[in-house]
């Protein structure tokens, strides 16, 4: 399964290091990453394979969540089917 | 890798917009649980209820955290009650209401629908016991969903069963006076009922459907409004490809979250129900979508024209995106759950008339909308017998969920709370239909055909 990591917020050191480190850390297969700066906000949308080793989809997703409380980022971990489903036919 | 722009936009409906799966039912025979002994028969329908729906919601939970759209309601609809009330004659069917209740807790849904008859021809074993047992049903319990069907295009209207529903919604809102007349909003009187329905408070799980079903109703009226207005100053024809092009994306999400519930819990694929469900938040509105195509309120001049458009586009959007198409399907306008029909009817832009001609383009009918407490039960069934007519003619459902405000008149208010939302009295004409009411009999079935 692969999942859509987006991330929303004020530009910063070390934004995609402390995500990446996270997925590294969670056993998840980094697959594709784009990110771009609109007005100050950074965007990055990340691009994710769960392995056997993952943890648990939820886990990873409040993991993550709680990664962009501390950093006052808004961190959003979909399954990419809801992105195919809506923008795909 | 998908288009970050289309990532974005998704979040952004979720977040700002308000699109969500509104509800996930699970339809559930009954009919292998009857038995002429009502306490069996209860004890049966709980077992096979807490059976088959015991990972429901967790299942909708689980589905909601990993694909990010919020899915608001797991609920359940079962086989009309009446059709298993029928074996224990002489027992009092509330009792199974009692039953659904317990049920409906235990397994944490919010709303569980198929306290209902359906009488559209005649009134068979069990209903008449059934619609009386409503008002003390829909008191006794808080999660029960009750539904009559009083006609079809194929049958005409039951005007017996219209004469009895005035009185049984007017008795409903009576012994719950002193909970904002709550029952009332859970009690829907319709002609044309679909049996596949999986919106409150009228859905059952029609005699025609599978032992179990998974059917899911899509939201998102904030979404087509947000586009609308993006869209700008275009002509007609760029609205409606507007609200297509939107409807077809929320579809997508709903057909989503239904196979993926179907596969999860091992059930049928039933149907996905096109509607945009209003809620009483801002920014969740089906009035405020006729507002952005250029209304100064909802009610004006040109309200019924915008809504056809709606509609039409909704359904033209959504039937492309999902395998099966089933339910209300179209645009709800229930006043009390939709925050500008809230404002349109306080200010006095919106009456009932100008809904009664609205239900003739859209999805259901008069829907939650709070009348003067001094209504007559026979005023009551007039303007059922009205909507019913509407519905048996144009071959479509229509429905009405009045609320009478005991105690109340024009210019105050009721609140419900939560997606029940509140609403203002609405004043209906005083004028009696009650020598036509009492009649009785069936009001012949339209001509459809002669088409050559």
């Amino acid at each position: 399964m692969r999942a859509v990591i987006s991330v929303i917020g004020k530009d910063m050191v070390g934004i995609l290091a402390a995500v990446s480190a996270e997925c590294a850390a969670s056993k998840m297969n980094i697959t594709d990453v784009t990110q771009s700066i609109l007005q100050d906000m950074f965007v990055m949308i990340m691009m994710v394979e769960f392995t056997q080793d993952s943890i648990p989809f939820a886990e990873f997703s409040a993991r993550l969540t709680q990664l962009g409380a501390e950093k006052g980022l808004d961190i959003h971990v979909m399954h990419e089917d809801i992105f195919n489903s809506m923008h795909r036919i | 890798m998908i288009n970050s722009k289309d990532i974005l936009e998704t979040l952004k409906m979720i977040e700002d917009e308000h699109l969500d799966v509104r509800t996930i039912t699970m339809g559930i025979s009954l009919l292998d649980c009857i038995d002429p002994d009502i306490d069996a028969a209860c004890s049966k329908i709980y077992d096979k209820i807490c059976r088959y729906a015991s990972n429901l919601v967790r299942t909708g939970d689980d589905i909601a955290a990993e694909y990010g759209v919020p899915i608001v309601h797991k609920r359940i609809s079962v086989t009309p009650i009446a059709m298993v009330a029928a074996a224990c004659p002489s027992k009092n069917p509330v009792k199974f209401a009692r039953t659904l209740e317990r049920a409906a807790q235990s397994i944490g849904v919010n709303f569980v629908g198929g306290y209902s008859a359906l009488v559209h021809k005649g009134f068979g074993p069990g209903d008449y016991a059934l619609i009386q047992s409503i008002p003390e049903a829909l008191s006794e319990t808080e999660h029960v969903c009750s539904s009559v069907n009083i006609g079809s295009t194929k049958t005409g209207l039951n005007m017996d069963a219209v004469a009895m529903m005035g009185r049984i919604v007017r008795q409903t809102a009576e012994m719950t006076a002193d909970r904002d007349c709550i029952g009332a909003a859970k009690l829907v009187v319709f002609c044309n009922a679909p049996e596949d329905n999986p919106f409150m408070a009228g859905a059952f799980h029609g005699p025609g459907e599978p032992d179990c079903v998974i059917n899911v109703g899509v939201s998102g009226p904030g979404v087509v409004s947000a586009a609308i207005h993006k869209a700008g100053n275009c002509d007609i024809a760029a609205l409606a490809e507007t609200v297509k092009r939107t409807a077809f994306k929320i579809t997508r999400v709903g057909q989503l979250v239904a196979s993926e519930a179907a596969r999860r819990l091992s059930v049928p694929f039933g149907i996905v129900d096109l509607s945009l469900a209003p809620t009483p938040a801002v920014g969740d509105s089906v009035a405020r979508i006729l507002e952005e195509m250029g209304l100064e309120h909802c009610g004006a001049p040109g309200t019924t024209a915008c809504l056809a458009l709606l509609n039409d586009a909704v359904k033209k959007g959504g039937v492309m995106a999902s395998s099966h198409v089933g339910g209300l399907s179209g645009a709800f306008i229930p006043v009390s759950e939709d925050e500008g029909m809230i404002e349109a009817a306080r200010c006095g832009a919106l009456t009932i008339e100008k809904l009664e001609a609205m239900t003739a383009v859209c999805s259901v009918g008069l829907d939650m909308i709070v009348v003067p407490g001094d209504i007559t039960a026979e005023a009551i069934s007039g303007v059922i017998a009205d909507e019913a007519a509407i519905g048996m003619v144009n071959s479509k459902t229509t429905a009405v969920r009045l609320i009478p405000a005991i105690g109340k008149k024009v210019g105050e208010e009721l609140s419900f709370g939560g997606l029940l939302g509140s609403g203002p009295v609405m004043p209906v004409n005083t004028c009696s239909p009650a020598k036509f009411i009492s009649r009785g009999g069936r009001l012949p079935a339209p001509l459809q055909s002669l088409k050559n």
